[in-house]
């Protein structure tokens, strides 16, 4: 009875508390960080050096009128923040946080669950999401949420393709779904799978920042051109959730790019013996790094490149990241080939 | 009835949206009204007048000392240009002889307006683009620009720094080391705009090939400025009518070859090189002597009208200006207004390019509302 249901509850409950409380401070970090990049300070007013503006933030969306325009079509327009940030949340059930640890005698796993399709499931439910993006630009009944729509489906429905097909070279590497198997897959292998499939590393990387809507490729959102994008008639909490979804996307597929290519939860240089005296740091603290770095490229990355035009995105999707995906899955199927032999 | 007659199996209509006068990108009150097949411009249709505030018609009830202030108002992002080709204007009129220094000190402060108008215009161009940082880049050392000028003569934006026959005032001591000092910063800062641009792959996709203008239809549309000079014709109102003391300065005028937004931008970059380099040469050169001419006390021209232009950081900028003769104001105020002139070829650049290009065009151009409606 407890293994079954209330430590899985206990741990669902620290899950969402952290990754609330991570995609608040996600914010902040965002922009102490671009502050940082363009010789500014960022937030300092509220807390010492603004480190209370996350709760000021939220407090204030609370309070916030929301608005239902009136030729909106209201179930639907409801409806998507909540479809776009459940899938967003509940991605986080597969992430191995870290390797087992012992409380009170008893082992207990860092993760919630540990699905023998862990992999597959990150993809359907990530594909759900987008599915609350089409549906809030188009039930707002206006012309720049339409758009925005139609660009978002277009760009994260491509980019999935190039993002999953990195997935299968992973899997062709690891020989499992799960993701357990795969960051232990990588402490037998000896090395981190980001130096056995690289180009798949970067793959997904640019296909992550496209899935995300992050710049380069934050498209369906770039103010400059379409306002606000899908969520331009949104307001208040509803437009917290779109908010909550984007930041908590960004933290899985930064946790998906730690378990599969950095991993995991395993120290550095996991088969270098002298290194053991690393191992004293707790294995869920060198995932929370590695995530944190990753997240830090993302960051990085919006405040010094350009947006990607629409037309250019498409191109780089479909001609160059799916057909080099492709290539490196049947290079690596025809390495393993001929290394089994 | 007729059943017969099919729809089109795919039928497409045009979506007409409205690009401002209130949208982040449109640079001010801009409105650009778009039909749109998908993504792809059919056709754009500029709006303007949100701004109007009949600056021209004000003037004729001005003195003509008190519409130098006015002109402070045109192009907010350069007033000291607006004020400088305004003032000349009257002098040519007055037929006044205007002293050496302070036409040196016109020149410094008129390229000190175009490197921090080409700041801007770079900051927010880039901006648009999605590089965001590049904007506070420039904004930063505009920053110090508006400290000089704020020593100079007290004000950050609307300087009204020109008088009719010189200057309001001498430099202040010290001011032409800091100017130097700032040139050594703007030509370091310089590099690292274009690290993260001229050379960046997003930015140069998202530039070349984008609102091409040949020569030809420059002209014949009427652009000025930068983005004439983009399309490789090389028409620079200070080498081919020299004003203040460009006549004594050693400049290159930039010209692009393919005329598109990369080369535009380009030729803004070489600008504002060499704006420091004709800012080093006439702080070298700076001449002794008062910075203000014999002005009558009454400021009255003959009855006559006269056209004088400058180039002003977006273009060409003149005034037409008619006097009765009798009046201490003018007859009639005629603003030539470069930003004006430059708008009118956005539909003619934005026509087949998706929506997203129409917001680098815009910036491309360099369009300060206030100018536009006056």
């Amino acid at each position: 009875m407890i293994d079954l249901l209330v430590i899985p509850l206990i741990k669902i409950v620290i899950v969402l508390t952290g990754v609330l409380i991570t995609v608040m401070y996600l914010v902040l970090l965002e922009r102490k960080v671009q502050a940082w990049v363009q010789v500014r300070l960022g937030p300092m007013r509220v807390g010492p050096h603004g480190v209370l503006q996350p709760i000021a933030d939220v407090l204030k969306l609370f309070v916030k009128e929301d608005i239902t325009p009136v030729r909106a079509d209201k179930v639907v327009f409801t409806l998507a923040p909540i479809i776009v940030l459940v899938p967003a949340i509940i991605a986080f059930a597969v992430i191995p946080f870290g390797d087992q640890v012992s409380i009170f005698g008893k082992p207990v796993p860092l993760h919630i669950a540990d699905l023998n399709v862990g992999l597959l499931y990150i993809v359907a439910v990530a594909s759900i999401g987008i599915y609350g993006i089409i549906l809030g630009g188009w039930s707002s009944n206006s012309k720049y949420p339409l758009l925005g729509a139609l660009r978002a489906s277009a760009q994260l429905i491509s980019y999935e393709v190039a993002v999953t097909l990195t997935f299968v070279s992973v899997i062709l590497v690891s020989g499992s779904l799960s993701m357990v198997d795969i960051v232990t897959a990588q402490k037998a292998n000896g090395v981190w799978f980001a130096f056995v499939q690289p180009l798949a590393l970067s793959i997904y990387f640019v296909g992550a920042l496209a899935e995300t809507n992050r710049s380069p490729f934050d498209l369906p959102e770039a103010e400059q051109e379409l306002v606000a994008g899908f969520h331009t008639e949104y307001s208040g909490m509803r437009f917290a959730l779109f908010f909550l979804a984007e930041y908590a996307n960004m933290i899985v597929v930064s946790a998906v790019a730690t378990t599969l290519f950095f991993g995991g939860w395993l120290r550095p240089f996991p088969s270098v013996a002298f290194l053991h005296f690393l191992d004293f740091v707790p294995t869920w603290i060198w995932f929370v790094v590695k995530t944190f770095l990753v997240l830090y490229l993302f960051l990085w990355i919006r405040a010094t490149l350009p947006r990607y035009r629409y037309d250019q995105l498409m191109r780089l999707g479909w001609k160059v990241l799916i057909p080099l995906a492709i290539a490196n899955i049947i290079v690596t199927a025809a390495v393993k080939v001929a290394l089994s032999d | 009835m007729e059943p017969d007659v099919a729809r089109p199996m795919f039928d497409t209509d045009e979506l007409v949206i409205n690009m401002g006068p209130q949208h982040p990108a449109t640079h001010g009150v801009l409105r650009v009204v778009l039909k749109l097949d998908g993504e792809k411009v059919v056709d754009a249709d500029v709006v303007i007048g949100y701004l109007h505030r009949g600056v021209e018609k004000l003037s004729e009830n001005r003195d003509w000392t008190q519409i130098v202030l006015l002109t402070d108002r045109l192009d907010y992002v350069a007033s000291a240009a607006a004020n400088l080709a305004y003032v000349e204007t009257v002098e040519k009129l007055l037929s006044l002889e205007v002293p050496r220094r302070a036409r040196y000190i016109r020149t410094i402060l008129a390229e000190l307006q175009r490197l921090a108008s080409h700041l801007v215009w770079l900051g927010s161009h880039a901006m648009d683009i999605g590089a965001v940082t590049v904007f506070l880049y420039c904004l930063r050392e505009r920053e110090l620009i508006l400290d000089l000028f704020e020593e100079y003569c007290g004000a950050r934006l609307t300087y009204n720094s020109m008088r009719i026959g010189g200057l309001p005032q001498d430099l202040p001591p010290n001011w032409d080391k800091k100017v130097l000092q700032f040139c050594d910063i703007q030509l370091e800062k310089l590099v690292e705009y274009e690290t993260l641009l001229t050379h960046n792959r997003i930015w140069l996709e998202r530039t070349k090939g984008i609102g091409v203008i040949s020569a030809a239809d420059a002209i014949a549309v009427g652009l000025c400025g930068p983005p004439l000079r983009g399309s490789g014709v090389v028409r620079d109102v200070r080498k081919d009518e020299p004003y203040a003391a460009y006549a004594e300065m050693e400049f290159d005028v930039p010209v692009g070859t393919n005329g598109d937004t990369y080369d535009r931008y380009l030729v803004r970059l070489e600008e504002i090189r060499q704006s420091v380099r004709i800012i080093r040469q006439a702080l070298g050169g700076l001449p002794e002597g008062p910075v203000m001419g014999k002005v009558p006390r009454l400021i009255k021209p003959p009855a006559g009208e006269t056209y004088h232009a400058n180039e002003s950081p977006k273009g060409e900028i003149g005034y037409f200006i008619a006097s009765d003769g009798k009046s201490t104001s003018p007859y009639r105020l005629r603003v030539r207004p470069p930003s004006f002139c430059n708008l009118q070829a956005l539909p003619q650049l934005v026509r087949g390019h998706l929506v997203a290009d129409v917001i680098a065009l815009i910036g491309t151009i360099d369009i300060v509302l206030g100018e536009v409606d006056r």
